[in-house]
């Protein structure tokens, strides 16, 4: 697994950027965007899986986290403009002029430093999941409750940040980006240095999470997925197991966000929407939950269907994709990678 | 008061009119000089005096005439022609001018207004013609009439319209126009009446909830201290009533809205209560019920109200079955993995809404709503409920008895619920526990068709109506205790009302974010809901 994502690493620049224009083999910036796109949702599941397939708990919210750490780095895109604005202010970023604001809301200082928001990305999914996990797993809310109050809070999320007082843009999110530390957003080199940064957070992400479950927490963690009293009264607090793996969970998301954003060139509230949230449980479960590759695999290849349908037939997309859910569960509880256990049994 | 010219005329004209024999013996008197044709010709003199005498008497005679007349010469819209002097209409339509004859003539229409002059009126005879207005429309046979009348009178009381209304409350039969009348005589006696009587008029005045007799209360200068402790307590009493109809006019709408949030979930109150199916196509199915409805408009295009009735059946009928297809096709292989029936259900969803899509395009279509269900119940002059929400009310209501009583007292009700306790025991008994299972699931997905139908009343009909709903339905299920009507209902119906009465200070779209955070704490602080199931059957 790791082992194709550093060929991939390794292959996808030297194709965009030695192999000549003309040449079959050329890839364009705009596919490597594309992939780089791909591997932050591959991480995005990934982070999903770990509280899925090793904790239980059917998140529908965790695009939330995404959208979170998406909006913390484009909040820092957004300071970067400065002057180059349509309004040219140096401090308030243009929709912020647009509704006569006077000055920058406290919430947006300090984002001008990177450090700061690499910070946020991290901690401002990490607390909401903090604080909603603490809250929940405490009272012992579980199952279909709290996949509903998860996607609650992705809800009620979306709503605030569609409204133009939060001061995050609204509607229209933030957009229109120009540089990153310095580095111009268009320039291919930027583009592929993103990408490469999303491998290797994608590859960090795995690694980590792979630890955490072939630890003694992932054991304790798998454990409370199967019979959580039984865990519970042999003397594991469950509570904080659950909470923890959430949180690192979370934070997971909030990077792969924070990636997302200077690839894809906005972020708006519509990343809260409790659809994208659910699109995301089905990549795992296609992929095939629990396995932490899996999940990478369905990612992608359900974006990949996603690119090649909604541009080639639109119409079919939907019914694709539905299709796809209902004989996934159908047929296939263990998802793509289940394919091969199924084999191996047979034989 | 404005001093009008002629008054002392139109005083007495006024009291004429409702003293008939009176009226009769003036009008032959003078009918030598100030007959009615006379009167008319008057009218496209010059002298204003003149033209003031002239309309009071075209008013006392009241022809057929005189109404369009008076009103055209408020509008100045009254004309006449150069030639022959006959009164006309003038109606601008478009770049055309169209001179309607007041009486037997040819309609004229024409470029410009060549050959007509208008009839000219000053602001003394304005306000004289508005009172004639007023007496000869407290004449009328029709009591809005007479009410909207005696308002116009309410906006600028004058003496001479007490003796009017005084004259005119004895034969008054429509206790609206009553009410109207005495809140006009009290306002009036506030004003010029002795002690006694504004004591009388503030005790009048403090059961009317007007807002010009609130607003007189409040310049009312009192004399002593006994009537300014009254009319105090007197406008007390009248913002007490106000508010106190505003607040029922907000719990309206929060009943209103809280049927819609009930009757949609109360489909999945079953599928996902009663059956532990998590049914993200619900939203589909009151997609299909709205469609259904529109499509059997289509159908029936000239009977709009007879559409809607028809439409209550079919939208069940036609969901119930899709229902059915889907618990046979995806969810009887996925009983007892709940998670996993909301990840094939979400595809049915997105299969159904792209179906929808492609039939009926991806534009948003509209349901007329039938004559009996717009406009209003008018309570009172505060207080009013429009028929459309009130009937969604009870469609809700009929809905959840009717559901409740299936429940209950019939067969399928009584092996539905043995199906939920004990699946196998109640196999065990004879129960065919996959029909039962079709069948609820038919149910359940018949019920989101009907609130479909109230939908697409509501609301335009397209092929997200779903999604806006689904995400609301499970709130309300959760909220209420899953395996409850009762507490489903009674959520629906609290979280309505929560959220309208927080978007007038909270604006609509954080009221719901604030019902939504209400919703994650109270469920940390009742993790099963309002109404949680007690027993061995609530385990998992």
């Amino acid at each position: 697994m790791l082992i194709i994502l550093l060929v991939v690493s390794i292959a996808v620049p030297i194709l965009n950027l030695l192999v000549p224009e003309n040449s079959a083999f050329h890839l364009s910036t705009y596919t490597v965007t594309l992939l780089g796109k791909y591997l932050t949702y591959a991480l995005l599941a990934v982070a999903a899986d770990l509280v899925w397939g090793y904790l239980g708990i059917l998140t529908l919210g965790h695009a939330a986290f995404f959208a979170l750490g998406g909006y913390a780095m484009g909040m820092y895109l957004m300071r970067q403009i400065g002057e180059r604005g349509v309004y040219g202010d140096p401090s308030l970023p243009d929709f912020m002029v647009f509704l006569n604001w006077q000055e920058l809301p406290w919430f947006w200082q300090g984002f001008d430093q990177f450090w700061f928001a690499a910070l946020m990305v991290i901690l401002v999914p990490g607390i909401l999941a903090y604080v909603f996990g603490y809250l929940a797993f405490r009272s012992r809310v579980t199952g279909v409750y709290l996949s509903i109050i998860t996607q609650a809070m992705t809800y009620a999320l979306m709503l605030a940040f569609f409204r133009n007082e939060m001061g995050f843009g609204g509607n229209n999110g933030l957009t229109d980006f120009k540089d990153i530390l310095g580095f111009d957003l268009r320039a291919d080199s930027t583009r592929i240095a993103l990408f490469l940064t999303s491998a290797a957070a994608l590859a960090i992400g795995y690694v980590l999470s792979r630890i955490i479950v072939s630890s003694r927490l992932g054991l304790a963690s798998i454990a409370i997925r199967d019979a959580e009293s039984r865990s519970r009264f042999i003397g594991y607090r469950v509570e904080n197991i659950k909470l923890w793996v959430f949180v690192f969970s979370a934070a997971l998301a909030g990077i792969a966000g924070a990636l997302y954003v200077p690839q894809v060139g906005i972020i708006n509230p519509g990343e809260f929407s409790p659809l994208n949230s659910i699109e995301l449980v089905i990549w795992v479960a296609i992929g095939g939950r629990g396995t932490l590759y899996g999940a990478v695999i369905g990612a992608l290849l359900v974006n990949y269907s996603k690119t090649y349908f909604t541009a080639a037939l639109p119409e079919v997309w939907l019914f694709a994709l539905g299709a796809l859910f209902i004989l996934v569960t159908l047929y296939l509880p263990k998802g793509i990678v289940g394919l091969r256990s199924m084999r191996d049994a047979k034989t | 008061m404005t001093a009008i010219a002629g008054k002392p005329i139109s005083l007495l004209l006024l009291l004429f009119i409702f003293t008939t024999p009176l009226q009769q013996a003036f009008a032959s008197e003078t009918s030598d000089d100030n007959s009615l044709e006379n009167a008319w010709e008057t009218l496209t003199g010059k002298s204003y005096k003149k033209k003031a005498e002239a309309i009071e008497v075209i008013a006392l005679q009241n022809p057929p005439e005189a109404l369009p007349a008076m009103m055209a010469m408020l509008e100045s819209k009254l004309y006449y022609s150069k030639i022959g002097k006959v009164f006309y209409l003038l109606k601008e339509t478009g770049d055309n001018y169209e001179f309607t004859p007041l009486f037997d003539a040819e309609t004229v229409i024409q470029e410009n207004k060549q050959g007509f002059k208008k009839v000219k009126i000053n602001n003394r005879l304005r306000s004289l013609i508005r009172q004639l207005l007023a007496v000869i429309q407290l004449k009328h046979n029709d009591a809005d009439i007479r009410l909207a009348a005696v308002q116009e009178l309410l906006k600028k009381p004058e003496v001479e319209s007490a003796r009017l209304v005084e004259t005119a409350i004895e034969r008054e039969d429509d206790h609206r126009v009553i009410t109207a009348m005495q809140t006009l005589l009290a306002v009036i006696q506030l004003e010029n009446g002795d002690e006694a009587a504004q004591l009388s008029a503030i005790d009048t005045l403090s059961h009317s909830l007007n807002s010009s007799a609130m607003n007189v209360l409040t310049e009312y200068k009192a004399p002593t201290r006994e009537l300014h402790n009254k009319a105090q307590s007197a406008i007390k009493k009248i913002t007490d009533k106000r508010d106190l109809y505003a607040k029922a006019e907000t719990i309206f709408f929060g009943l209103s809205l809280g049927s819609v949030l009930a009757l949609s979930a109360i489909g999945l109150a079953i599928t996902f209560g009663v059956m532990g199916v998590i049914n993200m196509a619900h939203g589909e199915l009151m997609m299909i019920g709205a469609y259904t409805t529109y499509v059997i408009q289509l159908l029936i295009p000239n009977n709009i109200g007879v559409s809607i009735l028809v439409a209550i059946p079919a939208a069940f009928i036609v969901s119930g079955l899709v229902g059915i297809a889907i618990e046979r096709g995806v969810i009887r292989h996925l009983y007892g993995r709940p998670l996993e029936t909301l990840l094939a259900t979400f595809g049915v969803s997105l299969i159904l809404q792209q179906t929808v899509r492609s039939i009926f395009s991806p534009l948003n279509r509209s349901v007329e709503t039938p004559e009996w269900m717009s406009g209003a119940w008018q309570i009172n002059e505060v207080l009013s409920l429009t028929w459309n929400r009130l009937y969604i009310i009870l469609f809700c209501l009929a809905v959840f008895v009717a559901l409740i009583m299936v429940m209950k007292k019939t067969s399928l009700g009584l092996q539905v619920r043995a199906v939920s306790q004990n699946r196998t025991m109640a196999r065990a008994m004879g129960v065919r526990s996959q029909w039962v299972d079709a069948l609820t699931f038919g149910l359940g997905s018949g019920i989101a068709g009907l609130a479909g139908v109230a939908l697409s009343l509501l609301t335009n009909v397209g092929p997200n109506l779903g999604q806006a709903y689904i995400i609301d339905s499970f709130m309300v299920v959760v909220f209420g205790g899953v395996g409850n009507l009762w507490g489903t209902l009674v959520a629906g119906m609290s979280l309505g009302i929560i959220n309208k009465l927080m978007e007038p200070w909270a604006g609509a779209v954080l009221a719901k974010i604030l019902v939504l955070v209400f919703i994650i704490l109270f469920i940390q602080k009742r993790p099963k809901g309002l109404f949680p199931q007690r027993g061995r059957a609530a385990e998992d």
